[in-house]
């Protein structure tokens, strides 16, 4: 790696990229405490908490990241933040789950439900208008 | 003899027809530059998190994450169906149910049954109709899908597979190659796959916070969520081409149909010419 000084920074979440740079220094909030960290740290491999990730650039300046949780991968010149878009908590993944699974059973249930009436109304109209224009043009031709 | 009126009547209504088809198009082109955009965007936290995964695996070679288990005796698979919300979109959904169907099938003769988990309302209006069993499904994910509208379906197949209830998961999709084709893919999702590492060589470990176990799981956990977010936004890409090229040549065919009635319009009016004509001049000759 070039700047034995510096340490590279990629914050990445699922729907994009966030940041990506040199830095002296990074804080992440670690699941156990908020960390710092240096260039040359030792592999360390941590759940996030929800927070802020500072990150203290080579230019000088601080920049700061709302993070909903994630993981953060550090190795001794490269630190990999995998920032999580969406608030997890267990019981909250655990109601999403339910919701999945009631979506499915709802649309199970009602198996005559407007929207394919709807679809139906919608292809019936089209055929009908087809059987026209095609009834039409016979009787231009014929 | 059709009226002349009539005529025009239709031509303007196959017009306007256009005119909605052509703009259908325009749209489905821009947001498809977009949907390939968040395609782009989403590739560096998968490569990341393959990284880390497979650095994690390969340091810990005694725990074996229930996401990482063989089954293996299969039972029952399940399938993640990617489709649409919308139609007029060509044969895109119908060639994903009709690579899901053979799916379903090859595993079938092996004795193994589908439980489906549904993404987009076309999906969901297919299967119905089938005696598929259902786990799980989410529709109207629009254009911009998140990672956190998926995060509930994908666990209900997670925990299914974590419980023993399937023995594979599988994805399936319509998989962007370009503006004109998007063939149907299937990817394998649990267990998931063995990740090689490119430098076996190198050997060292991190510090955990907590434990390792722990982190693989939760890891794995957002792995296979950012692959169907990656599915997801990939058919939104793949859908937006579909419907391009179908508007495409609806406007094309419009067109036609236009130059079509237009020349039997000139037609019926000539003809109206004519006879009228030929009326005065019989009267004339009359009088």
């Amino acid at each position: 790696m070039a700047d034995p000084h510096t340490i590279h920074v990629d914050i990445v979440s699922a729907e994009g990229e966030i940041f990506s740079g040199a830095a002296t220094m990074v804080f992440a909030p670690a699941s156990q405490g908020e960390i710092g960290v240096a260039p040359r740290h030792a592999p360390l491999l941590s759940m996030l908490k929800p927070g802020e990730v500072r990150v203290q650039t080579a230019e000088g300046s601080e920049q700061l990241f709302f993070v909903g949780g994630g993981a953060i991968e550090v190795q001794p010149h490269q630190v990999t933040v995998l920032a999580d878009t969406a608030l997890r908590a267990k019981d909250i993944d655990e109601a999403a789950a339910l919701a999945a699974k009631q979506r499915a059973e709802e649309a199970l249930k009602e198996r005559t439900d407007h929207i394919t009436q709807a679809e139906a109304l919608a292809e019936l109209a089209r055929a009908a208008a087809q059987l026209k224009i095609i009834a039409k043009l016979r009787k231009v031709r014929g | 003899m059709p009226g002349t009126k009539e005529i025009r009547a239709k031509i303007t209504s196959v017009k306007n027809t256009q005119k909605i088809t052509r703009a259908m198009q325009m749209v489905a082109t821009s947001k498809m530059r977009r949907a390939q955009e968040r395609m782009r965007a989403a590739r560096p936290y998968a490569e990341k998190m393959r990284n880390v995964i497979g650095h994690l695996t390969e340091a810990n070679p005694d725990y074996r994450s229930p996401y990482l288990q063989q089954h293996d005796t299969v039972r029952n698979i399940g399938i993640i169906v990617v489709s649409t919300d919308r139609g007029l979109a060509g044969a895109l959904n119908a060639n994903v149910f009709k690579q899901t169907l053979l799916l379903m099938r090859e595993w079938q003769g092996k004795g193994a049954a589908a439980k489906l988990c549904l993404i987009g309302t076309k999906g969901l209006a297919f299967f119905r109709r089938l005696d598929a069993k259902i786990l799980a499904s989410a529709a109207h994910l629009g254009d911009r899908p998140h990672v956190k509208d998926l995060i509930g379906t994908v666990k209900v197949m997670l925990d299914a597979y974590c419980d023993g209830e399937i023995d594979r998961l599988f994805l399936v999709n319509a998989e962007f190659v370009n503006t004109m084709t998007q063939r149907p893919s299937v990817v394998q999702l649990l267990p998931v796959q063995a990740i090689d590492t490119e430098d076996l060589s190198d050997h060292w470990d991190y510090i955990y916070e907590p434990e390792a176990a722990q982190i693989l799981d939760s890891l794995l956990m957002r792995y296979i969520e950012s692959q169907v977010y990656r599915a997801a936004v990939e058919n939104v890409a793949s859908e937006m081409a579909a419907r391009m090229v179908a508007m495409k040549a609806a406007t094309d065919n419009a067109g036609k149909l236009i130059n079509e009635m237009q020349l039997i319009y000139n037609k019926a009016r000539q003809a109206a010419i004519t006879k009228e004509l030929a009326e005065i001049v019989g009267g004339a000759a009359a009088v």
